[in-house]
């Protein structure tokens, strides 16, 4: 079935404009930006310069010298007429983030497992066991809006945020959990770290994953979090991805 | 090779920006003045693609070992060559063992030099434009400091220096207005807070840099919330946090924001936004998706202009 399922589609100065699928955090409305992104990256259409997908909307920043704004539009209209409307059908992969938790990968993990009156088992156990959805990238370089974490390890910010978190950490701020690609300051709850790279500005592919992906935390120990951080920094670890099974991965996106 | 003997207060390497990545959360960055860097370029015998220094309001002092041919537009830092003043929007050759030297902006906030062959940092992500923030492009991904060596290509050397000729030259004036296109998010502003922001001047607080301008004035009125479910940023997209302030965002803009958006600047008056200091007020006029591309095509033209001209003292 098909439908159009563009809400609006508003300016943003003489070079962009915004299409908007709707007005809230859902996993449905976040399989259309990426479905309709896809789209508009494999159509090359003239004058398009860069398509930005996010939670409920896509930037498409194009050459108003090559491209008229209201052929663009008329456009994207046609393509959103055309979207496929089951939601669920994601063509990204999962990528597996192997995690050390706890210790001083994650000095927040005993805090999370307390807030919740879980083990920090319990909350390793719940950060692995589903794929998370990746709405979008954005903060800094390669930093992904997750959704689908689980609903028992909501826990609140720090109240004083740290100056310099490691790159790598892995953590849950309210209902998101995250990896700061690089190192910078923040307010997450870290619970573990990974040993992967998530971005590498100098290599010819510099991000491990893309918008529209999903993401699943497994669990290692700090020996294996050691090898593989040796690997990765000699350039010889490759991520595990799976492919997403048809009619979606068995998740809950918010 | 160029040697940078004082590196001024911020320094950068910075070309017309990376364009890709920012569905990756990577910024475009770029010159802030694209204006300032195109022209510098075309009047050093590059390509505008090449990359050049961005000096913020106070310039570097540099020694060139080698013969070289530079160009200098934007902001007047007072350049001197072995200490004889050389004019702004003009380029000129720099003999061997020669020192070149800048002080603080004397008009305007951000000069650029571009040296004929560009400088040859290694491009990452497609540009070799600095950011900061995530330390990549330009230098090792910082601003410059003493003792570093500037990569160039070897010069052709036109050996004819040429200038702007005053009248094509802007004036940098302590009152800005700066053309926007309302939207992506006017509809979640007033009738009153709309009147307001096209009615009132703001002016720069000390709060700016390459990422964005904080504004002062009036208090821009919201429907309900100020905050939005986060989309997509651009350099000239005026942010209004819960504050009734506006921001108006830079070159390293971060790619995404929560706030509503009330209208963004268009490209090309973003350098004037580029060459104003703190204390300098901004008014914001209104203009229609048209009026704004026609200013990109006359931004166009004005290189295209300078282009004819440089062509026939190529060697």
């Amino acid at each position: 079935m098909t439908a159009n399922m563009i809400a609006r589609m508003l300016d943003c100065g003489e070079q962009a404009l915004i299409v908007e699928f709707g007005d809230s955090i859902d996993p449905a409305i976040n399989a259309r930006v990426h479905q309709l992104a896809r789209r508009l990256n494999e159509s090359a259409s003239t004058g398009i310069l860069e398509i930005i997908p996010t939670y409920r909307s896509i930037m498409v920043r194009f050459d108003p010298l090559v491209q008229r704004r209201e052929d663009l539009k008329k456009e994207i209209a046609e393509q959103g007429a055309s979207l496929d409307e089951s939601s669920t059908s994601v063509q990204g992969n999962i990528t597996l983030i192997p995690v050390a938790y706890g210790g001083e990968f994650g000095p927040d993990l005993d805090f999370v497992a307390n807030h919740n009156g879980l083990s920090p088992q319990e909350v390793i156990e719940l950060h692995t066991a589903t794929p998370c959805l990746v709405y979008m990238l954005g903060f800094t370089p390669g930093f992904p809006y997750l959704g689908g974490m689980s609903p028992r390890l909501v826990t609140p910010r720090l109240e004083q945020p740290r100056q310099r978190i490691p790159a790598g950490s892995v953590g849950i701020a309210g209902a998101q959990t995250g990896i700061y690609p690089i190192e910078s300051p923040g307010g997450w709850r870290l619970i573990g770290r990974t040993p992967l790279t998530l971005f590498s500005p100098r290599s010819p592919q510099p991000f491990l994953f893309a918008a529209g992906d999903y993401l699943q935390f497994a669990a290692i120990t700090s020996e294996e979090f050691a090898a593989i951080a040796k690997e990765v920094s000699a350039g010889l670890y490759t991520p595990q991805v799976r492919q997403i099974p048809q009619g979606g991965p068995d998740v809950h996106g918010a | 090779m160029c040697t940078v003997l004082d590196p001024g207060m911020l320094t950068t390497v910075q070309d017309l920006g990376r364009t890709g990545y920012r569905a990756y959360g990577v910024p475009s960055s770029g010159a802030m003045d694209r204006m300032a860097l195109t022209v510098a370029n075309l009047l050093a015998g590059n390509t505008t693609a090449e990359a050049a220094l961005e000096m913020t309001l106070r310039g570097a002092r540099l020694s060139f070992a080698r013969p070289a041919f530079a160009a200098i537009c934007g902001a007047d830092m007072q350049a001197r060559l072995n200490g004889e003043r050389i004019a702004n929007w003009s380029s000129f050759v720099i003999p061997a063992g020669s020192e070149l030297s800048f002080d603080h902006a004397a008009s305007g906030c951000r000069a650029y030099l571009a040296l004929q062959g560009g400088i040859q940092v290694p491009t990452v992500m497609g540009s070799r434009s600095t950011y900061l923030r995530a330390q990549i492009g330009g230098l090792d991904g910082r601003m410059l400091r003493a003792g570093d060596e500037l990569p160039l290509r070897e010069a052709m050397l036109p050996r004819q220096s040429l200038a702007l000729p005053p009248e094509m030259i802007p004036a940098y004036t302590p009152d800005i207005t700066l053309r926007v296109m309302m939207g992506p998010q006017d509809k979640l502003f007033t009738a009153e807070g709309i009147a307001t922001f096209l009615g009132q001047a703001y002016k720069v607080t000390h709060r700016n840099d390459r990422m964005g301008y904080v504004l002062e004035g009036a208090k821009i009125a919201h429907t309900s919330a100020a905050d939005i479910v986060s989309d997509a940023l651009c350099p000239g997209s005026v942010q209004v946090p819960g504050s009734g302030m506006p921001i108006v965002m830079g070159s390293d803009c971060q790619t995404t924001g929560g706030y509503a958006k009330i209208a963004t600047v268009i490209g090309p008056d973003l350098m004037c936004l580029a060459q104003s200091k703190a204390g300098d007020n901004i008014h914001f006029h209104t203009c229609t998706d048209d009026e704004a591309v026609q200013a990109l095509r006359e931004e166009h033209a004005f290189y295209r202009y300078i282009e004819d001209a440089v062509r026939p003292l190529r060697n």
